[in-house]
């Protein structure tokens, strides 16, 4: 909202003054032009060796929206790799994710964006489709890097209309977080892995006196938790090709009406508020949640001692929402030779760092980073299976902004219990499509 | 007020008929005086509303190479029930008219009464002015995350306290119908009274004593002075508030993306958090940019009709 605009205008309007800015406004339209921008694809581009850049000192920009416990360990890296490339220097701006998807666009149109920089894997393809990345395939060639080469499924999405634009640093997931001095009380040996079981350890509990086990949130990560189950019981959000949204499915319906139950048979609250499922976990107030497996380091802060395990199978196999952070290379550093080579010599030394980025709570995305010490000592080492079961958003420009007010909405509104999932699902799934034809139109020509 | 000096008789004067004797001085002073407002105006006022029109016309995403003209279509898409736009965008809207009903009686008469009273002569006035005016420092980001934590349906202070006083402690502020109205209208009362009361305050202060004099030797009580010298007297101010306040109210986002992030569903969701989200985070700005401007016109059109109600009231009499 904005206070002291709207008290400047209104101070200054008079009476004549009012009506001439409402009447000018509608007069003056009509002049006034849209600038195309010319978009040319990028000279320079391609023919990276694999050596690293030799050329005269540069510094590169380098964005990425690591804010919270991954903060320092990224940090490290950039500080290891200024150390042993003197003729690049790195120049670090790190923004809040939701901020940064905004403004990327916008500072790479104007000539003023990152050179390199990290972004989430779903966004690959929407930001080629804005001509915001320049392609890599030269890069993945020069680091023999091939899809065998990684976690199943982080390798594709990365690749929009025959290019591939980014390689992939780690793969997150979501996973079951709980609270061993609970499940002790309750006399919980083990982990659940399947609904049964859940449902018999959500039961031990409220013995045990913990009246609400298993807050169900209806905001984050409530759809990333819904996405899971809907791969568990076999159902697809989108067709691969986007061109429709198919989770209104049976599958999707099963989920839904699984997160729902959970509230009705009284081991979640009603009406879960932003967030609270988590600050009510480090609080001892609950005793399982779902969540990011980057809030291992923010947990370790708050001295809370937890178990983490990997997603019970609700449905019929084992299926868990991901994402990966992949590195890019914008249009803007294509552009330049140098720049585009020094560009390149940064993501294939970070590329290899997968094993220390461990620290960051993070999954190393390439097979051989996941067999090193840094991750296998980590916290997140205990749901390493559940990277077989990952499964990752297609490559569709746009579909993050059709999930926002579609799916979200549909999640929120059938676990509050507003709607029944069947009619949440099915009214915000035709929703989602007509928005994903609108942007295969749009991102299409 | 600044509303009254600007539409005095000096105002009129300079804009209808310069003196001829000292005529061209006059008006280059003005004008240099002026320029500065006016450029500002123009850059940041002017040629952002035009082009905004501009955009509306187009389908305008600017980070895509082309932006087909489109003519009215996305106005049309607006007003065609089944569009991708229309049902959220008229659901916003409808959000947004709720709360302007909801909030601006309220902003307009509480900060009138805590005027009254800061008005009087007590101990610590100042200090109890302060603090009815510290709210209004605060940002709407510290404000919606605050009363976000206090109001949590399970872990918050609200409910908490309410239930050791033995009322009902299990309203959800944040996530029902139509407590979440409550608590979005009372956080937006609560962080903006101040603000008015200020300005009531500036224009209770601007009524002569005399009048109240001549009031009680007309046998005029508390009630009476109120109603026939306080209130008339504050007309032009009364106006000028009510028209800030519905502008404010109506372009109302923070509170809602912060606290509420439009649950539930998006019965919360304001227009500017719906344009908002599809003109800057989408970037379908040709969308978004039609709908500002309905909501614009919406607008103007409310102001006109307060304005008009406030003239026929005799609001303009007194200058």
């Amino acid at each position: 909202m904005n206070r002291s605009r709207a008290v400047m205008t209104s101070a200054r309007l008079s009476r004549r003054g009012f009506i001439v800015v409402g009447g000018g406004g509608l007069l003056l339209a009509g002049c006034g032009g849209g600038k195309g921008v010319g978009d040319s694809q990028s000279e320079g581009v391609g023919g990276f060796s694999g050596e690293d850049y030799a050329g005269p000192a540069l510094t590169l920009a380098y964005w990425n929206g690591f804010t919270g416990g991954d903060g320092p360990t990224m940090q490290e890296l950039v500080k290891n790799f200024m150390a042993e490339h003197d003729n690049i220097s790195i120049k670090n701006n790190t923004i809040e994710w939701s901020d940064f998807y905004q403004r990327l666009p916008a500072a790479a149109q104007a000539g003023k964006g990152p050179d390199v920089g990290v972004m989430h894997l779903d966004q690959i393809a929407t930001n080629a489709a804005r001509s915001v990345l320049a392609p890599v395939d030269d890069l993945a060639e020069a680091l023999g890097l091939s899809e065998s080469d990684f976690a199943p499924a982080v390798w594709t999405p990365g690749i929009y209309q025959d290019q591939r634009y980014s390689i992939p640093l780690d793969v997150h997931t979501i996973a079951m977080y709980y609270n061993k001095e609970h499940f002790e009380k309750a006399g919980i040996k083990e982990a659940p892995t399947d609904a049964a079981s859940l449902d018999e350890a959500c039961k031990a509990l409220q013995q045990a006196g913990y009246a609400k086990p298993f807050w169900m949130p209806n905001q984050w990560p409530a759809h990333l938790m819904f996405l899971s189950l809907l791969w568990q019981f076999g159902g697809e959000p989108y067709a691969e090709d986007g061109s429709a949204a198919t989770y209104d499915s049976e599958a999707g319906v099963e989920a839904l009406s699984w997160m729902r139950e959970q509230v009705e048979k009284g081991y979640s609250p009603d009406n879960v508020d932003i967030d609270s499922q988590y600050v009510a976990f480090k609080n001892g107030e609950n005793s399982i949640t779902w969540d990011g497996i980057w809030q291992i380091n923010d947990l370790k802060e708050s001295g809370i001692d937890y178990g983490i395990a990997s997603l019970p199978v609700i449905g019929d196999n084992a299926a868990a929402w991901a994402n990966s952070h992949n590195f890019f290379m914008t249009e803007q550093a294509a552009g330049d030779e140098d720049r585009a080579n020094a560009a390149k010599t940064f993501i294939g030394w970070m590329s290899e760092q997968s094993a220390a980025w461990s620290g960051a709570g993070m999954i190393p995305a390439l097979n051989a980073a996941r067999e090193e010490a840094d991750f296998t000592d980590s916290v997140q080492y205990a749901i390493v299976d559940q990277v077989e079961a990952l499964h990752f958003l297609p490559a569709v420009p746009g579909l993050g902004d059709v999930q926002a007010p579609t799916l979200e909405v549909a999640v929120n509104e059938a676990v509050l219990g507003q709607k029944s999932p069947d009619e949440a699902l099915s009214q915000q799934a035709s929703n989602a499509t007509k928005m994903m034809q609108e942007n295969l139109e749009k991102f299409g020509s | 007020m600044t509303t009254r000096q600007l539409a005095g008789p000096e105002a009129e004067q300079v804009a209808v008929a310069p003196r001829p004797a000292k005529a061209r001085g006059d008006g280059l002073v003005a004008a240099l005086f002026l320029a500065p407002y006016l450029v500002l105006f123009t850059a940041f006022v002017l040629a952002p509303i035009v082009l905004g029109l501009w955009i509306s016309l187009h389908n305008w995403d600017f980070t895509l190479p082309g932006k087909p003209f489109v003519g009215f279509d996305n106005y049309v898409d607006l007003f065609t029930p089944g569009s991708t736009s229309s049902g959220p965008f008229w659901n916003a809207m409808q959000a947004t008219g709720l709360f302007t009903v909801l909030s601006v009686p309220l902003l307009i008469v509480v900060p009138l009464a805590v005027a009254m009273v800061m008005n009087e002569k007590f101990r610590g006035r100042n200090v109890f002015r302060t603090i009815y005016f510290a709210p209004y420092v605060l940002g709407v980001a510290v404000v919606g995350v605050m009363w976000r934590f206090l109001l949590d349906r399970n872990i918050g202070a609200v409910n908490s306290y309410l239930d050791a006083l033995g009322l009902p402690g299990d309203t959800a502020w944040l996530t029902s119908i139509p407590a979440a109205w409550v608590a979005l209208v009372g956080v937006t009362v609560w962080w903006t009274l101040g603000f008015n009361a200020v300005i009531y305050i500036a224009g209770l202060q601007d009524i002569p004593a005399e009048l109240y004099d001549a009031a009680r030797v007309d046998g005029a009580g508390r009630w009476g002075s109120f109603r026939h010298v306080t209130l008339p007297g504050l007309k032009p101010v009364t106006m000028f508030v009510t028209l800030i306040t519905i502008i404010a109210s109506a372009n109302m986002f923070g509170q809602s993306f912060i606290m509420t992030n439009g649950a539930p569903g998006r019965e919360t969701q304001t227009a500017i958090f719906w344009i908002a989200e599809t003109g800057l985070q989408n970037f379908q700005m040709g969308q978004a940019a039609a709908a500002s401007w309905i909501l614009t016109l919406a607008l103007i059109v409310l102001s006109l009709v307060v304005y008009a109600g406030f003239r026929a009231r005799g609001a303009m009499d007194e200058s």
